[in-house]
């Protein structure tokens, strides 16, 4: 081991090496925790320079906001519609390009594509899709069902949001289960297919229980961007028509900087995070449970 | 006859083609409508343009400062992703051969904060840089790479750790023994062969910083237009009930073509950094 015999030396390295990352990393996020934990006890507008101590106050007023609640049931039925979808179609088209066709390249590319483009400008983009192209097919073709523009009824406007989103998503998706399809153990493959296994048996029984891993990731990751959605709900339907669509992280964004309760938003934020933390951690666990070797 | 084998294959491409179109057709939709006025979008959203006008751009430029913003993007991107990059690097380095009690509790310390949503911390962020300190007023722009130094460590440090675990000690020592310090072993020898984690942690920090929008909006929302980042520039075309479309689409067709060209001649080396960053 290279270790420094001069006490001072080793000091000098480790601050060196280890010194701006770990004070950034401080910084930046391990003091807003704790003080985001702190301000959760006290009344602020964040401007003004009393800020007077207000006990459990804030999360009284957090379990008892219904419209927070709202919000956050709203973020669940989309976390469970996005992932269930976005893993589907994903898991799909990485199964149908990695099956050796022609020009597989070429489509992963294309399916990608939404990925290198922010949630802000995805959303505005589906929402003059949503607004212009669809009413004029609608116009067209007469069909009902795009007579109005979807962003402007409640129901319909909610699905937008889940739709953008697993466009958005699924290619990123995809390519992390391609990784994990081209590391399956041919041999074992191969050996199935000699057998005389058929192309559905071989998925259901070989290939799913084998990709336990990738899920495992993607259903995290899927999980860990739908509890926390901004971008896209701000860009797409901006939480209208009427509030319908205010997913949890836009209402804590606006408790906090649009009214100016500091304290109770922080005490949202905080809810939110244990809630996802908890459901991610579980998700995990159980996920590592299911893992099988081939 | 058409034998079963074959009948899968067109319905293989027929599912990836429907797909194809419906990933690819809004941005070609921007694409087409970006040329129109604003009656001809109404009129016809999904015809060909029937004439190609660029001076909605030259406007669409002007009103957002297109340049001061993608001069602001490109200078808070790439400041962060060179930062992030050799910071994180240091720091995996000297985590993985001094395994001392702090290390491994900072180190832990990273990964566990990963868990951490930007959600969760950004009002106490905000109180502490705005109300505060103050550096959110006073110099916001450095305020908002500082801030990603910060939130982008954790995952470069995680990635370079596990990559760094695999060089041989032996590589380091024979340095030493020809007379190289510690900290000339790391920037001569350690961090050139870094080199492909680097790319992947580049990539994955490009794509978040440049398209990153909650915040730049919290850091530079109130320090005025000119120091905008481009996903910020952009709203300046949105009302509150309506869209000047005809100014619009052309401004998105602007933030969104730097990096759509870009993928172009790169997408390997994305997709590639991406699946590496992701599965580990």
């Amino acid at each position: 081991m290279i270790a420094e015999k001069n006490r001072m030396k080793r000091l000098g390295n480790q601050v060196f090496f280890t010194g701006p990352t770990v004070l950034v990393f401080t910084a930046v996020i391990i003091i807003p925790f704790l003080y985001g934990i702190y301000l959760t006890f006290f009344s602020w507008d964040g401007i003004s320079s009393s800020m007077p101590f207000v006990g459990g106050s804030n999360y009284v007023e957090v379990i008892q906001d219904s419209k927070f609640w709202a919000s956050v049931w709203l973020t669940i039925k989309y976390v469970l519609a996005t992932v269930i979808l976005i893993n589907g179609v994903a898991f799909l088209l990485a199964y149908l390009v990695t099956n050796g066709i022609k020009g597989e390249n070429f489509f992963r590319a294309a399916y990608f594509t939404p990925n290198l483009i922010g949630g802000l400008v995805l959303g505005f983009i589906w929402q003059f899709m949503f607004n212009n192209l669809f009413t004029a097919i609608g116009d067209k073709t007469g069909l009902d069902l795009f007579s109005k523009t979807w962003l402007g009824d409640e129901n319909l406007a909610f699905w937008a949001l889940v739709i953008v989103t697993v466009w958005q998503y699924a290619g990123y998706m995809m390519v992390i289960f391609i990784a994990g399809l081209m590391s399956l153990p041919k041999d074992v493959m191969e050996a199935a297919k000699i057998d005389g296994a058929n192309g559905w048996k071989r998925l259901s029984r070989m290939v799913l229980p084998l990709m336990v891993p990738s899920f495992i990731v993607t259903i995290f990751l899927s999980l860990q961007r739908g509890f926390m959605v901004y971008d896209v709900n701000y860009g797409l339907t901006g939480g209208g028509p009427f509030g319908s669509t205010v997913m949890a992280s836009m209402f804590v964004y606006d408790k906090a900087f649009i009214r100016f309760d500091y304290g109770a938003g922080q005490a949202q934020a905080f809810v939110l995070f244990l809630l996802a933390a908890l459901i991610t951690i579980t998700q995990v666990y159980l996920g590592k449970r299911m893992e099988v070797e081939a | 006859m058409i034998n079963a084998r074959s009948l899968m294959k067109i319905l293989v491409y027929a599912i990836l083609v429907v797909s194809l179109i419906a990933f690819i057709t809004p941005f070609l939709l921007i694409i087409i409508n970006a040329f129109k006025t604003n009656a001809q979008i109404i009129e016809s959203p999904l015809s060909w343009p029937t004439s190609f006008n660029f001076d909605n751009f030259f406007v669409s430029m002007k009103e957002m400062s297109y340049f001061h913003c993608f001069t602001n993007s490109l200078l808070i991107t790439f400041g962060s992703v060179l930062l992030i990059g050799v910071f994180a690097a240091m720091t995996a380095h000297y985590f993985v051969r001094n395994k001392t009690k702090t290390n491994n509790l900072l180190f832990f310390a990273m990964v566990a904060s990963m868990i951490i949503p930007f959600q969760a911390i950004m009002i106490p962020l905000v109180s502490l840089y705005g109300a505060k300190l103050g550096w959110i007023q006073t110099v916001p722009k450095s305020t908002l790479i500082f801030m990603y130094l910060g939130f982008g460590s954790p995952l470069a440090v995680f990635i370079y750790h596990g990559f760094i675990k695999s060089i041989p000690l032996e590589l380091e020592e024979a340095a030493f023994m020809d007379g190289c310090n510690r900290r000339q072993t790391f920037f001569r020898i350690i961090l050139p062969i870094l080199m492909p984690t680097t790319v992947t942690i580049g990539i994955l920090n490009v794509l978040w910083i440049w398209n990153d929008f909650l915040l730049p909006l919290l850091v530079l929302q109130n320090a005025g237009r000119e120091s905008y980042t481009l996903p910020l520039a952009i709203q300046v075309f949105k009302g509150t009930y309506t869209t000047d479309n005809e100014k619009f689409l052309p401004a998105v067709l602007l933030v969104i073509l730097p990096i759509l060209i870009i993928y172009l001649f790169a997408q390997r080396f994305i997709i590639q950094g991406v699946t590496q960053g992701s599965v580990k």
